[in-house]
């Protein structure tokens, strides 16, 4: 009787210790992205109320976050072009735009060779010519088969690739006049 | 009245001093071990999940980064769960009749978040910041092995508390340049424990701390 009284509580002690145990380690708290019974859609997270606005969010630039001004895309950087912002809008460009616009910005990244639509390439007039507020417009809002990145990439990241593939663009059409000395003497 | 344990049960009371000392540790010792199981942390273990994503198809075949999916990896405590729309960028175009993506187009269609099984879950009491260790150096491979050759995900370590501290112990060992820390073919040099040591000061680890138990348990 004593034995078994015994055992019975040996039990019971060893199984409290692994659900208080369990409770540690699954406490009544949301994860990110952890699922929620409490509300309709099932997600933990909130979304503001619509027609609010957070602290610091207010975006009255039209500039630097729509990339236009007085309604037309705009011609100039919101940003300082620094050598700092075009070498962080080059590893943004490799990260998010590479895949289907290539390194170069010919327009045949692996996704394309995968059978993606081909998107122009950045090195035709009519995209040379574009103002620099319309690639940071496609990357807001997407365009043709492009989806937007505007989930992905952070606004200033946008001007900073926008700011890149200007780079770029000049990279494939610079003039030989234009070049400093140094990489003069390596062309032929 | 006679004796209740004879002679005979001499035997017993030495056999029980040295089997019952015996027994209590080899209890102890299943006890004190049986999380380093890889049947118990799950390590190399794939799990059932809604899509049969294959990173080794995404980051090795197609080249893709992990921070085109895993946005927030760098600025914030959780890497981030793709939303379905970064999955329908290039779905919506390629492999669209593919049953398998069926999830992915139902998700898309009825706004509903693909319902992921989660592979490393730390217990809620441990407060992981994938941020601070992107930025002081420590690779994805480190921690998540080579995700470039996983055709199903599964873990690589433990996650266990001392697997942790290994490293916290002396991140010199572990700790690679900040440019290769995406990189999954990244080979630590020969002298890695000096290289390391460089970098550690150059990042400015704070190794005095890194074992306090307020760095992880808050």
């Amino acid at each position: 009787m004593l034995n078994r009284a015994l055992a019975l509580s040996a039990t019971a002690l060893l199984l409290g210790g692994c659900e208080l145990r369990q409770a540690m380690y699954d406490q009544p708290k949301y994860e990110a992205y952890e699922a929620s019974d409490t509300f309709d859609n099932g997600l933990s997270a909130r979304q503001p109320v619509e027609g609010t606005i957070a602290r610091g969010q207010l975006r009255l630039d039209s500039h630097l976050y729509e990339g236009k001004v007085n309604g037309e895309l705009a011609t100039t950087l919101p940003l300082e072009l620094t050598e700092d912002l075009l070498k962080r809008g080059q590893q943004r460009y490799d990260i998010f735009c590479s895949p289907c616009h290539d390194r170069t910005g010919t327009g045949n990244g692996m996704i394309v060779k995968r059978g993606l639509k081909q998107p122009p390439s950045f090195h035709v007039m009519r995209l040379r010519e574009a103002p620099i507020g319309y690639f940071f417009d496609v990357i807001t809002n997407g365009f043709g088969a492009m989806y937007s990145y505007s989930s992905r990439v952070p606004i200033k990241d946008r001007w900073a690739i926008a700011a890149y593939v200007r780079a770029l663009q000049f990279s494939q059409n610079a003039e030989f006049d234009k070049l400093p000395a140094e990489d003069r003497r390596q062309l032929p | 009245m006679p004796q209740i344990f004879g002679r005979s049960f001499n035997w017993f009371a030495n056999v029980s001093i040295v089997g019952g000392i015996a027994g209590a540790s080899l209890l102890l010792g299943i006890l004190l071990n049986i999380n380093r199981l890889d049947y118990v942390s799950h390590v190399g273990m794939p799990k059932d999940q809604p899509v049969p994503f294959s990173h080794k198809h995404h980051v090795a075949g197609m080249g893709i980064d992990c921070r085109y999916c895993h946005t927030t990896v760098e600025e914030s405590a959780f890497a981030g769960i793709p939303p379905t729309e970064t999955c329908m960028s290039c779905h919506s175009l390629i492999w669209t009749e593919a049953p398998m993506l069926e999830p992915v187009r139902a998700s898309f269609r009825d706004e509903m978040p693909l319902q992921w099984t989660r592979i490393h879950d730390l217990p809620d009491f441990v407060y992981f910041k994938h941020d601070i260790h992107i930025a002081q150096g420590i690779g994805c491979q480190t921690c998540h092995g080579n995700v470039d050759a996983m055709p199903l995900m599964w873990k690589a370590q433990t996650l266990n508390m001392e697997w942790c501290l290994e490293c916290h112990r002396a991140p010199q060992d572990f700790i690679r340049p900040r440019e290769e820390v995406f990189n999954m073919n990244w080979v630590p040099p020969a002298n890695q424990s000096a290289a390391g040591m460089e970098l550690v000061k150059k990042y400015g680890v704070q190794t005095s701390q890194l074992t306090d138990c307020s760095v992880c348990h808050l």
